[in-house]
């Protein structure tokens, strides 16, 4: 063991402790969400987070939208777009969803023509099907389980988060991609792409929010609710 | 002169029956077709009005205004996002944080409204009994070369026709989505810090 991994796994069980004593406190003074019963821990989180997204990561992927040509950014787009519509695919199987499967398999065979740099498959009205793990779980019945924050991630939840921990393992860039520069360019591309794809989401957040961390997690879990049900949730008096 | 002002007076009283029978069938412009009008009406404006293409502010704001503030239920949409704290608050206070909400609805739609042009609107299929009095209108707004964004309305029949309290984009609702921050803010500091916060936060301070 390295002084660093002691340093490393001392910082940790240290956070570990305070998030247990914030949750601790949180008991007496104030009303914590009931889907957020880490909220001390993850507002932490958020306060690591906040600075190196809007001071770096934000601008990057800003800089990329306002500079970068078009075709560029759609082919980029449209490369890491062809990967997740084979993972919706898979997990629109794994819920049954027969038509959305379909059309993912549909989308990435359209796109083969443009040699998976031109989203073909979009312009000719073949919709994404969007699906991923975590909803596959939240179709068979898997709650949410407590809210999570985590640094350059973002929102997620214990069931999300797994189904994110699922998808990385599954590459497939770590396994196709032997040379590591160009392995970390991709790596940086998707990245970049994501949070390029976020950017209109932010400011909306900037505009309409009182409380961002407040904001964020309510628009989350609502967003999550509503793909797990297919734009179909039920409705609820949901007066915490 | 007389027969004049006989002539005067029934065209008057024609006008006003006209006018009496107007109002009521605009009124039940059925809330799909409300929907539909309006955002066409609105996305006209964006596409043909350089000052909206090119952000100014003012402009976008006095569309918003102008076009559909007077479809919106604030009251209706405030109490919503405060769940149970509504009944806390005074009739004063809801009056004050309805004004205050609508401020900032509007200031979030003003700047949402300029990513909007080349989008068209398509109304999905509603389903609803022409008795209905609350209903979700759904719609979807397609932009070239990106998936389409589902906005839903939860409007309810009035007094004065068809009014929205809901938008729900891509499954999140705008007035629900302030309800922790609401309940969080009257926690610590009652239903007053929440309309000095909403307050600060229109006079253009930044969230936190």
């Amino acid at each position: 063991m390295t002084a660093l991994d002691r340093q490393v796994r001392t910082a940790a069980a240290l956070a570990l402790a305070t998030a247990l004593a914030g949750c601790a406190t949180m008991e007496g003074g104030s009303a914590p969400s009931k889907s957020d019963p880490l909220e001390p821990w993850n507002r932490a989180m958020y306060a690591i987070h906040e600075p190196l997204d809007t001071n770096i990561v934000r601008p990057i992927a800003q800089a990329w939208v306002d500079y970068v040509p078009r075709p560029v950014q759609s082919a980029v787009h449209t490369f890491f777009g062809n990967i997740e519509d084979g993972f919706s695919a898979l997990n629109g199987l794994m819920q049954g969803k027969w038509e959305k499967a379909g059309n993912d398999l549909g989308r990435i065979t359209v796109n083969v023509f443009g040699l998976g740099l031109i989203d073909i498959a979009t312009d000719a009205g073949i919709p994404k099907g969007d699906e991923d793990f975590g909803q596959t779980f939240g179709f068979w019945g898997v709650p949410q389980g407590p809210y999570l924050f985590v640094p350059l991630i973002g929102p997620t939840t214990v069931r999300d988060g797994t189904g994110l921990v699922i998808r990385y393992y599954l590459g497939p860039v770590t396994y196709v991609v032997n040379d590591v520069p160009l392995r970390n360019v991709l790596y940086f591309l998707g990245g970049l792409d994501l949070r390029a794809q976020a950017l209109e989401a932010s400011s909306m957040v900037d505009r309409a929010a009182i409380d961002r961390y407040t904001f964020i997690r309510r628009a989350y879990l609502q967003r999550r609710e509503y793909l797990v049900h297919d734009g179909n949730p039920p409705k609820k008096e949901d007066d915490e | 002169m007389n027969r004049m002002l006989a002539i005067v007076r029934r065209a008057l009283a024609v006008g006003a029956c006209a006018l009496l029978a107007a109002a009521p069938a605009f009124a039940q412009e059925a809330p799909d077709a409300l929907v539909k009008r309006v955002s066409q009406e609105v996305l006209e404006i964006i596409k043909a009005d350089p000052k909206v293409q090119a952000g100014d502010q003012a402009r976008i704001r006095e569309v918003i205004e102008s076009k559909l503030i007077q479809h919106f239920d604030f009251l209706r949409m405030t109490a919503l996002a405060m769940g149970r704290n509504w009944a806390k608050a005074t009739p004063e206070q809801q009056k004050r944080l309805a004004d205050e909400f609508r401020s900032l609805l509007v200031r979030t739609y003003s700047g949402a409204l300029v990513q909007y042009r080349n989008q068209t609107i398509e109304l999905k299929p509603m389903r609803a009994e022409a008795t209905a009095t609350d209903v979700t209108v759904r719609t979807e707004v397609v932009r070239p070369g990106q998936s389409p964004v589902q906005i839903d309305y939860g409007m309810a029949k009035g007094a004065d026709g068809w009014k929205a309290y809901d938008v729900i984009v891509g499954g999140v609702s705008l007035v629900t989505n302030y309800r922790d921050e609401f309940n969080e803010q009257i926690r610590q500091g009652g239903v007053d810090a929440l309309i000095n916060a909403l307050a600060a936060r229109n006079k253009g301070g930044p969230g936190k």
